[in-house]
């Protein structure tokens, strides 16, 4: 593995949890339980898709084989893909959904305020400069969900203990580093993901508070997207996302 | 070469006020430069290169803003170039206080400067209405109509209104 191998696959680890949660927030679109919610779930889709798209841009530059940003988004295989298994989940209902957003972001926001503040990556403390912003809005917009349904009516907080108790065993995973990431760790390019994890229990812990909600003990934590094992549900996700451009190679709008 | 020398501030000048002018594609009160969105307009071997910083990692608009820069130098007779910069981010705080008060007049709400309520849950920041005044509003959505915006709505005078959001 050269230096640039180890920053295109922490790349691709990045921007794939960034566009599968994308296309799986983009799935409320037009079905959201309000007008504003629908607008508010769209607007965090597309913070993720220009978060990604840099993400992939950059990492085909780094590749140098003449990949596009949508060569690595849309034409890779299952298996091929790096994200954690929280981000492909089945949205579920409302609650499940801004609990999974709630989780990410959690994560993603320190991951963006280190790399905004201590890479030694200039493209990526561009990216991250303005991800950093985008996540503390979505921390604040999910947190405050999380609250109002967790300490609301006896069946918005039935739906919030659901939620925590179908996802909060996938949440070990955004903690999980790689040889990739470790790589660009040493190199100071990327934090080790396992540096963020008190940063996150806290974050998580305040809001818990608030919702009235437990966070659970998780004796199995639920792995393996790091290492391209998906659930079933990431293939039919796939199908819809690749669709087009495996029906039209190289199409473009 | 002093002659030079003033010819190119005179184009570079000239090149400047050409793609400042171009208005923003959504929210067309404002122009690019007073969102703080073309950082700069430099002139190297005769091409006028426009410094552009997006407002939002997605934001829709990025693009026909870069064209609509692009085509207001071609128009004012340079060959002309977009350059993305990333960094430093767009903050609102870059806009400038002549395009808050078109922003205003137009009816939606400029951000309040230097927030640092962003991390807080519920928060608390006081919206005044762009329309009356009153500080007596109620904020609807986090999100509006585009990814700068959020909602909000005045309780005096019950008229809804776009708060540019602070980033």
């Amino acid at each position: 593995m050269t230096a640039s191998d180890d920053l295109f696959n922490a790349l691709l680890q990045i921007a794939d949890d960034q566009l599968i949660l994308s296309h799986r927030v983009s799935e409320w679109t037009g079905h959201a339980p309000m007008l504003e919610e629908d607008l508010g779930l769209s607007n965090l889709a597309l913070d993720l898709l220009g978060q990604a798209r840099a993400l992939y841009a950059y990492a085909g530059e780094v590749e140098g084989k003449g990949r596009t940003e949508d060569d690595l988004a849309f034409l890779r295989l299952e298996g091929e893909y790096l994200n954690c298994l929280l981000v492909e989940r089945p949205n579920g209902d409302f609650a499940h959904t801004i609990l999974r957003q709630l989780y990410f972001a959690a994560f993603m926001h320190p991951f963006w305020q280190w790399v905004a503040a201590n890479s030694s990556d200039e493209i990526l403390r561009g990216i991250a400069g303005k991800a950093e912003k985008e996540m503390a809005y979505h921390v604040r917009h999910c947190g405050e969900w999380v609250v109002r349904l967790g300490d609301g009516t006896d069946e918005s907080a039935a739906r919030m203990k659901a939620a925590v108790n179908g996802l909060h065993h996938y949440t070990d995973e955004l903690f999980q580093g790689s040889p990739a990431i470790t790589a660009c760790a040493a190199q100071n390019t990327l934090p080790e993901p396992e540096s963020l994890r008190a940063g996150w229990t806290a974050t998580i812990g305040n809001i818990f508070a608030q919702a009235l909600l437990e966070v659970p003990e998780v004796a199995y934590p639920q792995t393996g997207g790091r290492i391209g094992e998906h659930g079933e549900d990431m293939g039919h996700l796939l199908a819809e996302l690749q669709y087009m451009q495996r029906a039209y190679p190289d199409m473009s709008w | 070469m002093g002659t030079t020398a003033s010819t190119h501030s005179i184009d570079q000048a000239r090149a400047w006020a050409a793609a400042a002018a171009v208005p923003d594609p959504e929210v067309p009160c404002v122009t690019v430069a007073e969102l703080g969105i073309l950082r700069d307009v430099t002139l190297e071997n005769g091409v006028a290169i426009a410094h552009v910083t997006p407002t939002y990692s997605g934001c829709p608009a990025v693009l026909a803003i870069e064209l609509a820069v692009k085509a207001a130098l071609l128009d004012a007779g340079f060959d002309a170039l977009i350059n993305r910069v990333m960094s430093p981010a767009w903050t609102t705080d870059w806009i400038t206080p002549e395009g808050r008060e078109k922003l205003r007049a137009y009816g939606i709400a400029p951000p309040v400067k230097g927030s640092n309520s962003k991390m807080a849950l519920f928060g608390e920041t006081i919206i005044n209405c762009p329309g009356c005044g009153s500080s007596d509003t109620q904020k609807i959505s986090e999100f509006g109509s585009t990814p700068c915006k959020a909602h909000y709505t005045c309780k005096s005078c019950a008229e809804p209104f776009d708060y540019f959001k602070c980033i």
